[in-house]
């Protein structure tokens, strides 16, 4: 996902489509036939030194292990908690996971559905079961603040390059915001500039395909919220 | 199939009824991602056909004993409107849309990548808005529209489409009249990268040469229609991207 700075002509590629005839190995989202590399989801063609994949532009988020993820409390169990973290499966916590000591049968004290919490994924097996951690620098039970939830696919352009989007969102709504890998994100901070940042997040989400966004994005916030002098200047 | 009618449905030069030759498609249109709260959709129309996918998953499979712990199942649900056809249907699952149904669900089994979803389902929903004869061509040909639409993996995008058989001559795409008095109707699904077919029904009589040279010009309509499903997932990124870049 981070390598693509060679980016040529970014040639949008649909499943079945030929992605490469020459002997090139078939990276992510590509599988072999007659030995031809065709794309099996919709997406953007991606070469990396000698294998051809797609960048998928649609899709649901599946975890992979050391994801920093956002999840909703969704059922209680006497030792663990069910969470939706946006996958197609909800990943249980256990207790033994969590930063409290935690009687058995008492989980419900802790959180109760509806909480939302910040989470690592351990890992993910083969047969697709998710186990995750809170027990990390950082993990925590979220209170405040409001969760904006985009397509997984676009986290890496609300971060931009070397995080250039997310400090320049940041440094500008003076808010406090947390990307999940899956696509979901908080925004903590005052009521009109956390708006502002939520929009300009949807904003990145509907025009993720574009170019130059960083600076759109910037003249969008400007025009919502007047920066100060000093803060114009420093920021680029 | 089974009416009768002293309506020409091929006349003597070679033309059907709605001025096409044996050979010729109806028109397609087809635009994906018309829905905001699918994962995935698709409207599709072929002539007077007009038909909505839309696709959810994969997600957690309800009711939990139709889980499979080795791959995803493709949940295909078929319904025809009640105002879909000329005669008022009555609404609610019946005996032609659950095979319908069924039959869809398998063709798409065979093309999305299962295996990368063990215990999920993936759900399709076609609508059927406006019928005249090939529905189920085109909710098959909408759903692997709204599939790739949705993201999910698979090894290809499905089209479908009928050949059939009226007035003792071999025809592409039925329309209504020839399939209610025609001899023959003949709908297959290939996977077009490879030719395989994946679905395959026959209704009526034909002759097993009659019947290959169907099959002959349903796979070379399906590559047409091909082509039509890549432009409509294609067009949607190409406009956005316009559209972000002024």
């Amino acid at each position: 996902m981070e390598k693509r700075n060679a980016r040529q002509t970014r040639q949008i590629v649909v499943p079945g489509d030929i992605l490469d005839g020459t002997g090139m190995r078939p990276g992510e989202n590509a599988y072999v036939l007659d030995g031809k590399v065709r794309a099996s989801v919709m997406g953007v063609r991606n070469v990396f030194q000698n294998t051809v994949g797609v960048i998928p532009l649609r899709g649901g988020y599946m975890p992979t292990s050391g994801d920093t993820v956002f999840g909703v409390i969704v059922d209680i169990g006497p030792s663990n908690w069910l969470v939706d973290i946006g996958a197609p499966y909800p990943a249980p916590l256990h207790v033994s996971e969590v930063p409290w000591k935690v009687e058995f049968g008492d989980t419900s004290r802790f959180l109760t559905i509806g909480n939302v919490v910040l989470l690592k994924v351990l890992a993910v097996d083969e047969s697709k079961k998710i186990s995750v951690t809170m027990k990390d620098s950082g993990l925590r039970k979220i209170e405040g603040g409001r969760l904006v939830k985009i397509s997984h696919t676009k986290v890496s352009r609300v971060i931009g390059k070397s995080g250039s989007m997310i400090s320049m969102l940041k440094n500008m709504t003076d808010c406090r915001i947390t990307v999940g890998q899956n696509g979901w994100i908080w925004v903590y901070g005052e009521d009109e500039e956390a708006d502002v940042a939520v929009e300009a997040i949807k904003m990145i989400e509907d025009l993720a395909q574009s170019s130059n966004l960083t600076d759109r994005i910037k003249e969008f916030i400007e025009k919502k919220i007047p920066q100060d002098e000093e803060y114009d200047e420093g920021d680029e | 199939m089974s009416g009768h009618t002293d309506m020409v449905l091929v006349d003597e030069n070679g033309l059907r009824i709605d001025g096409r030759t044996a050979d010729q498609h109806r028109p397609f249109k087809i635009e994906a991602g018309v829905l905001n709260n699918a994962d995935g959709s698709a409207y599709v129309e072929i002539g007077k056909n007009k038909v909505l996918a839309a696709v959810y998953g994969p997600r957690e499979c309800h009711p939990r004993h139709l889980q499979d712990p080795t791959k995803a199942i493709v949940q295909c649900k078929y319904n025809m409107q009640s105002f879909s056809v000329s005669d008022r249907k009555r609404p609610g699952p019946d005996r032609r849309s659950i095979e319908i149904s069924k039959i869809i669900s398998e063709a798409l089994e065979k093309v999305v990548l299962t295996e990368l979803y063990p215990r999920a389902s993936i759900d399709v929903y076609i609508e059927i808005l406006q019928a005249n004869a090939g529905t189920r061509c085109a909710g098959l040909t909408a759903a692997s529209v709204a599939l790739a639409d949705a993201g999910i993996p698979m090894r290809d995008i499905v089209p479908a489409l009928a050949a059939g058989k009226a007035d003792g001559h071999v025809l592409l795409d039925l329309n209504k009249e020839e399939d209610n008095y025609g001899q023959a109707d003949v709908p297959i699904a290939i996977i077009p990268s490879t030719d395989e077919i994946v679905l395959l029904q026959m209704d009526g009589n034909m002759t097993r040469e009659e019947f290959d040279y169907g099959i002959k010009m349903a796979v070379a309509g399906c590559h047409e229609l091909h082509e039509l499903q890549k432009d409509a997932l294609k067009r949607r990124y190409s406009k956005k991207a316009q559209e972000g870049s002024e």
